[in-house]
């Protein structure tokens, strides 16, 4: 048994400190991506929480550029797109979903551009791989108090507005006759969201933000209608994964090929579980009319 | 900036976009934003192991870029097409990255792969890249028709005997083929700026199909040739140029359609009353 | 995804001169455990203009469905015209349609797609489908607005282009899916002129479904009532009758004429036999169709 352990949990596991620091801080962004994603599912906001990924890698190589911690670029530029994408009118229906790909084509195609500067003003080629793909295993420790920071900032924003925007998300004509400010918490949760894409950029990459955010809230949506339990088991799942995704990792030093990348067990692990989801019925799954 | 192997450059980069343009007007007539940017994406990874195992990349771009096509047609056949488009989007890119750690030159290659490289084209590219560009414009001029009424009125559509899904699937395929041999130059990141940018712009200037297309085309190859020529003297990233310049003409379209609705109504007998949602 | 290649005939006359447009014998369709249609009979004849009157969800969107052979039956046949059933041979106005604003589709494209928008290839310019097309254009009287962008129309202008739409390929029937349920009145009454013309004219017959049929009253040769999947056919008169209605819908309903309108009226029939004025009755809930 204890060698059967072994050999999955490569020794050191436990005792490294940038793994330890990268179990608490996946774990505090697995729960922040699954409590704001549910919504983003039920929402249909999948492109745009996709967008302020790729858009926030404009942010963290600008940061990179200036020589910050990617972290405030990654949260800067999240909300200001956020805030852009409200403007031109993202939450309507139409014509919104080529706005979202405009929006992201532009702040994409700048942060092809700070990369560039980045590498060429500095020797360091390794910002491309880090803000696109992530390294959570390179995180500094003072990441953790403002990654519990913004974290509680979103959640905070989501428990405020819980109810409304649960009606708005589900229903905005029966939000607006219940003369529920439908525009002013659509903003909110653009906030809560730009924040969740952003942190969940710090540990897997901005281009695959998206995957935290949105695939074990799918999941946990496809085995619970109730939104509290979705949240629950978003979380839950978020956590496993990520979790297992850093043991993988970690163990892969050893494999060919030697280290694999964090980000790609994370998102391979959250489209099985998703995929699990959709063709294992759950007992408790309710059947959609 | 003509000369030599930036010849090959402009070759490539008016290719890519005049499939870009034409394949980029159903694009945007379906509201597929997200589709165009996923497939591309996915197809990085095909990119990634073909320069992993050695074949020719167009191989590599080729298969992954169906393989998401299909991908997101299965998996998103009944609603939920977000989510199903994301997560194979990102799982595509995750699989890419691995790829990528496995060679040796990791970041270089990861970033012309993503945001192109003016002089990433070889003479033996060409041929094929033209070869495919003529299959996928004629499959274009072929499918025009029934995508274009499935697009517009699906259930007419169906009871002419064309089924929204074969339609969908028909016009997923034709992205992936776009995608296909559009990749080097611009990038998967950003050649869906140009699926989208330009044929936006271009409806916002005229009422009819066909010159949609030929307009978009048009808009297409201007933003192209700009984004070409300013990274040769810039040394900027192709990619960078084609997201702000796709992204500046879809904002003129749009100035377009505004100042045009600001004008009185021109018809004499009913008022244009439009179809907000 | 092509239809089968026979350019469409050149000799209408003798297309409509077939007795019947369309002829359904027996359809009965068993759907997730319900039975939706049971034993549907009946005949439109060449140019009769026909009501599909019943309430909503009693199936007359499947009927239409079955008829276009997008839905298999579960048992019985629908003919076409002299034999046969070819696509063109039916044209067909949906319930719902969705016209992006931004579209860059005339009226008149939209028509011509009409004719051969299931046909491979680019369309070459030719004066007889320019002319065919306009021809349409005036057979609604859609002149004013064929040339603006159709996702800009009105609903009842959208509406008119697409029955030019369906009506371009001669077909011997013409179906329409509640055309005039979002419609008032006075636009209601105009398509339903518009069609009366265009059937007695072009000998072309017209099977309009409604869940209100008074505005058809006027201009309808036949009703084909359905309820709860039951189906009876006939004019107004011998169709629209307690005793009938009340066997359709397998409990107690009356019909009331008030000023030439009719207006059916149904309760719940825990008694089905009780006469209209019984109090007991008053407390039923009235479903007025």
């Amino acid at each position: 048994m204890h060698a059967d352990l072994a050999a999955i949990i490569a020794p050191g596991f436990f005792s490294s400190s940038s793994v330890q620091l990268a179990l608490v801080v996946g774990a505090l962004v697995a729960i922040v991506a699954g409590t704001v994603g549910v919504f983003t599912v039920i929402r249909g906001q999948s492109f745009a929480g996709e967008a302020l990924g790729d858009i926030g890698a404009s942010g963290g190589s600008s940061a990179y550029l200036v020589g910050i911690a990617p972290l405030w670029g990654f949260v800067g530029i999240s909300v200001a797109a956020a805030a852009v994408m409200e403007l031109i009118g993202i939450q309507r229906a139409r014509g919104r979903d080529l706005a979202t790909g405009i929006v992201l084509g532009a702040g994409f195609g700048l942060a092809a551009l700070f990369l560039y500067l980045g590498s060429t003003s500095s020797s360091t080629t390794g910002a491309t791989v880090t803000i696109l793909f992530g390294s959570i295993f390179q995180l500094d420790t003072s990441t953790l108090p403002l990654v519990a920071v913004f974290g509680a900032i979103a959640l905070a924003t989501i428990l405020v507005i819980y109810r409304p925007l649960l009606l708005v998300s589900v229903s905005p004509e029966l939000g607006a006759a219940r003369r529920l400010p439908v525009r002013l918490i659509g903003s909110l949760y653009l906030l809560a969201m730009a924040l969740a894409v952003a942190l969940s950029a710090v540990t897997i990459g901005a281009i695959l933000s998206t995957a935290l955010l949105v695939g074990p809230a799918a999941t946990a949506l496809q085995l619970t209608r109730r939104p509290g339990r979705a949240i629950l088991c978003a979380a839950l799942v978020g956590i496993g994964v990520m979790w297992i995704g850093i043991l993988l990792a970690y163990d892969s030093y050893s494999w060919p090929h030697h280290g694999w990348p964090v980000s790609f067990f994370v998102v391979t692990l959250v489209l099985i579980a998703y995929i699990a989801s959709r063709v294992i019925p759950a007992p408790a799954r309710k059947r959609r009319g | 900036m003509f000369s030599g192997f930036m010849v090959n450059a402009w070759i490539v980069a008016t290719v890519v976009a005049v499939v870009g343009g034409a394949v980029g007007f159903f694009v945007v007539l379906r509201g597929s934003a997200f589709v165009a940017h996923a497939i591309p994406n996915g197809s990085f990874a095909g990119a990634a192991a073909a320069s992993l195992i050695g074949i020719n990349t167009l191989i590599g771009l080729g298969v992954f870029a169906l393989g998401s096509a299909l991908g997101i047609g299965l998996l998103g056949r009944r609603g939920r097409h977000d989510v199903a488009t994301a997560l194979t989007l990102v799982f595509a890119l995750g699989l890419g990255a691995l790829f990528l750690s496995f060679t040796v030159e990791y970041a270089p290659e990861i970033y012309s792969l993503l945001f192109g490289e003016v002089l990433g084209i070889s003479d033996n590219q060409l041929g094929p890249t033209i070869a495919l560009a003529a299959v996928c414009l004629a499959a274009l001029a072929l499918l025009y028709r029934p995508l274009l009424l499935s697009s517009a009125l699906p259930d007419s559509a169906h009871a002419h005997g064309i089924s929204p899904y074969t339609a969908e699937l028909a016009f997923l395929v034709l992205v992936a083929l776009a995608t296909t041999m559009t990749v080097p130059v611009v990038g998967t990141a950003l050649i869906f700026s140009l699926m989208i940018g330009p044929p936006a712009a271009a409806r916002a200037f005229t009422t009819r199909p066909l010159t949609a297309i030929a307009l978009s085309i048009v808009i297409a190859v201007g933003v192209a040739w700009a984004a070409v020529a300013l990274s040769y003297q810039t040394n900027w990233p192709v990619g960078f140029y084609v997201g702000v310049i796709s992204a500046g003409s879809y904002a003129a379209g749009r100035i377009w359609t505004y100042a045009r609705s600001r004008r009185p109504a021109a018809r004499g007998v009913t008022q244009a009353v439009s179809q907000t949602a | 995804m092509t239809s089968p290649g026979a350019t469409v005939t050149a000799d209408p006359v003798a297309a409509h001169d077939a007795g019947e447009a369309l002829r359904v014998e027996g359809i009965t369709l068993h759907l997730g455990g319900r039975t939706v249609l049971d034993d549907v009979s009946f005949q439109v004849g060449a140019g009769e203009f026909t009501g599909l009157i019943g309430p909503n969800g009693a199936g007359k969107t499947t009927l239409f469905r079955v008829i276009l052979g997008l839905q298999q039956p579960t048992s019985g046949s629908v003919r076409v015209g002299g034999g046969g059933r070819s696509g063109r041979d039916v044209g067909y106005v949906p319930q719902k349609f969705l016209l992006d604003p931004d579209m860059p589709l005339r009226g008149r494209d939209l028509i011509a797609l009409g004719l051969d928008g299931h046909r491979l290839g680019i369309p070459l310019p030719s004066r007889t489908r320019r002319a065919r097309v306009q021809e349409m254009v005036e057979a609604v009287d859609a002149q004013a607005f064929a040339d603006e962008r159709v996702g800009r129309l009105s609903g009842g202008e959208q509406q008119r282009i697409l029955i030019a739409h369906a009506l371009i390929s001669r077909p011997q029937l013409l179906l329409l899916d509640e055309p005039l349920a979002n419609l008032d009145l006075r636009s209601a009454q105009e398509v339903v002129g518009l069609l009366a013309r265009i059937a007695a004219e072009q000998r072309i017959a017209v099977l309009i479904s409604a869940h209100e049929m008074n505005p058809l009253l006027p201009v309808m040769d036949r009703v084909v009532y359905l309820a709860a999947g039951h189906a009876a056919s006939g004019t107004a008169e011998e169709v629209v009758r307690s005793d009938v209605l009340s066997r359709l819908y397998g409990h107690h309903v009356d019909v009331l004429r008030v000023h030439g309108r009719v207006l059916v009226v149904a309760g719940t029939g825990h008694d089905e036999h009780a006469p209209l004025d019984d109090p007991g009755d008053a407390s039923a809930p009235v479903e007025i169709v």
